[in-house]
């Protein structure tokens, strides 16, 4: 196998399955964010710490995120729409996934872009037809992929990366949630 | 020695007479090792009680052998019915006059000092070793969802499925997409009940590829040969659903684009109830897509296989199929609706240990074994899932792995081994 370069420490990661195979109490991570309300639909939220390997970790740096709405929704547009969010997340989650599966197949990359769109029928939140859901109809990504690779080697990367990443797992199955007040 | 009266002794048992423990016992006979079969019901008892009516044998009948043991009827190209399974079976153990005890379960295995202690219905034997061919079908695998669903839908498991005059009228949500779930929903959607399929990570296969059997291409192209301890993810091997396939004397092909055309509906994995309806996973799409990619990797090893060995002219010329066609998304069933009235697990199989205790069964219930040497000395397994080759799956798989299962426990007997598993060659 060639040696690529897509920066990813595909051998760390493999040393950490082996090592968490045997440690499941280890592998127990909780990710964590805070949010304030800022004014109107506009909050910001925070997240800097996380818990996993048994202790408190942090990040480098805490990092910032603005919520709000667009100007024709009657808001300030201060930052993206929630919802904008889940696509970022997704986009992120199935582009890490790309380059790992690849460095772990040794095909080199040479760019990856992925669109994503999120169709959405905003009747559900506007409570205007109680038959239309509040979430997304459907979402859809299409990765343009420059690679020493076949297609379909280049539709198996994107295939893989599907299968193992969270972001496409918590939004195609259910997830429980609880939401409380303190 | 200890031991009280009525204690047997025998140098070594096998646990059930199926084609495993059965092979088991020919290479013990060959080197004249003192051993008997224990067989809980008759032999191939699990192919008598435990299988649907129209089920026949996924691989060819030229495939089909066992030590000396080989199918020599018309037809070689077909695949048997479970009557003739047994048959098969029957007659094997017949002609290698194997010691089996039928109608005598092992109710409990203990290891006492350097021999194990076998406790059955019928008295007690002790011996130096054991081989575990209880095989890895015994119990139903059914997931927890199944307490949540309505009483006023009826569950069935593939154990207790024989046809489908045993289903009510009325939808059936057949859960999961091996062999077992294609079979049965093509059949009970033939019966006239609308079948919904759920549908995870599967295998699929068209039955005959370029005019051949595609177990046939297995068979050539070396992928049965395959090593344990070469394949990639073991674990992952092990658990590998049984492929989309069918064994019909149309000799056709059974995958979801067959369902989907006899009017079967697919939906996602199954991943919960919530307020009386099945919720399936957005992810459909994605395993229909892997198990495509897959099948095309496959097919593309085989014709390079060909083109290598100079095969291309007995072979018709190499095809492609059309991708798996995406159902329209659903993602939700009212169970309480009465749109369906039966649930058929397909969920798989697991072994059950339940009487085993030596401590070789890991937190998932699997045998801690490595090529059938299990993990606790003088202990063997035969029968499992790519115990020491992915050919091990299958019935032609037991000679080569009980031949050198015997050879290890022959070792051991002589005091050739030492008490570590070892790696058998």
């Amino acid at each position: 196998m060639t040696t690529v370069t897509n920066g990813v420490n595909v051998q760390a990661l493999l040393d950490a399955r082996e090592v968490l195979k045997g440690a499941p109490e280890a592998a127990q991570f909780t990710w964590r964010a805070s949010s304030t309300w800022e004014r109107g639909v506009h909050s910001k939220t925070t997240i800097e710490n996380f818990f996993g390997l048994g202790q408190e970790q942090h990040h480098k740096s805490e990092s910032v995120f603005e919520a709000d709405h667009p100007e024709i929704f009657a808001a300030e547009d201060n930052g993206i729409t929630p919802i904008e969010y889940l696509l970022v997340g997704l986009a992120g989650c199935l582009t890490a996934g790309v380059a790992s599966v690849a460095e772990n197949r040794g095909i080199q990359l040479h760019s990856v872009k992925a669109v994503v769109e999120g169709n959405h029928d905003i009747r559900g939140i506007l409570g205007a037809d109680s038959d239309v859901r509040n979430g997304f109809n459907d979402i859809k990504v299409t990765f343009t992929i420059d690679a020493d690779a076949s297609r379909q080697d280049i539709e198996a990367l994107v295939a893989q990366s599907q299968k193992r990443s969270a972001v496409f797992d918590a939004l195609t199955n259910p997830t429980d949630v609880t939401v409380e007040v303190a | 020695m200890m031991g009280g009266r009525g204690v047997e002794r025998t140098t070594a048992v096998v646990i059930g007479a199926g084609h495993a423990g059965l092979a088991a016992s020919h290479f013990l006979s060959a080197r004249s090792i003192d051993h008997v079969v224990l067989e809980r019901g008759e032999v191939a008892n699990s192919w008598r009680r435990e299988r649907w009516d129209s089920l026949r044998l996924l691989t060819p009948n030229w495939q089909n052998r066992l030590p000396g043991h080989c199918y020599d009827g018309p037809e070689p190209d077909g695949y048997l019915a479970v009557p003739e399974v047994v048959e098969f079976i029957e007659r094997f153990a017949a002609v290698t006059c194997a010691p089996v005890r039928t109608g005598t379960e092992v109710t409990a295995l203990r290891l006492l000092g350097d021999q194990y202690q076998v406790v059955t219905n019928q008295g007690e034997i002790r011996c130096r070793t054991v081989v575990i061919a209880s095989g890895a079908c015994n119990l139903p695998s059914v997931p927890p969802l199944r307490a949540a669903v309505p009483a006023s839908i009826r569950q069935l498991t593939s154990f207790d499925y024989s046809g489908p005059a045993d289903l009510p009228e009325g939808g059936v949500l057949v859960v999961g997409a091996s062999a077992t779930g294609v079979q049965l929903a093509a059949e009970l959607q033939r019966s006239g009940r609308q079948v919904t399929i759920c549908v995870g990570e599967h295998v699929r296969l068209p039955r005959l590829y370029r005019g051949r059997d595609v177990l046939w291409w297995m068979d050539a192209t070396g992928v049965w040969d395959q090593r344990h301890d070469e394949v990639d993810d073991l674990d992952r091997a092990r658990r590998l659903p049984s492929p989309q396939l069918v064994g019909t004397p149309e000799r056709s092909t059974l995958d979801l684009n067959t369902l989907t055309a006899l009017g079967v509906q697919a939906v996602g994995r199954w991943t919960a109830v919530r307020d009386g309806r099945a919720l399936f996973s957005g992810g459909l799409r994605n395993v229909l897509a892997l198990a495509d990619l897959k099948l095309e990797r496959l097919l593309d090893s085989f014709d390079a296989w060909a083109e290598a060995n100079g095969r291309d002219a007995d072979a018709d010329p190499p095809e492609r199929h059309d991708p798996t066609r995406a159902p329209a998304p659903r993602w939700q069933l009212d169970l309480t609706g009465g749109e369906i009235r039966t649930i058929v697990w397909a969920t798989g199989y697991r072994p059950d240990y339940r009487w085993l205790d030596v401590p070789v069964v890991d937190d998932k219930g699997r045998l801690r074994h490595e090529g059938g040497v299990v993990d606790s000395p003088g202990m063997y397994a035969l029968g499992l899932p790519v115990l020491r080759r992915r050919r091990s799956t299958f019935i032609h798989g037991a000679e080569d792995d009980a031949r050198a299962v015997v050879d290890h426990l022959a070792q051991y007997l002589a005091g050739h081994v030492d008490s570590d598993v070892s790696r058998a060659a």
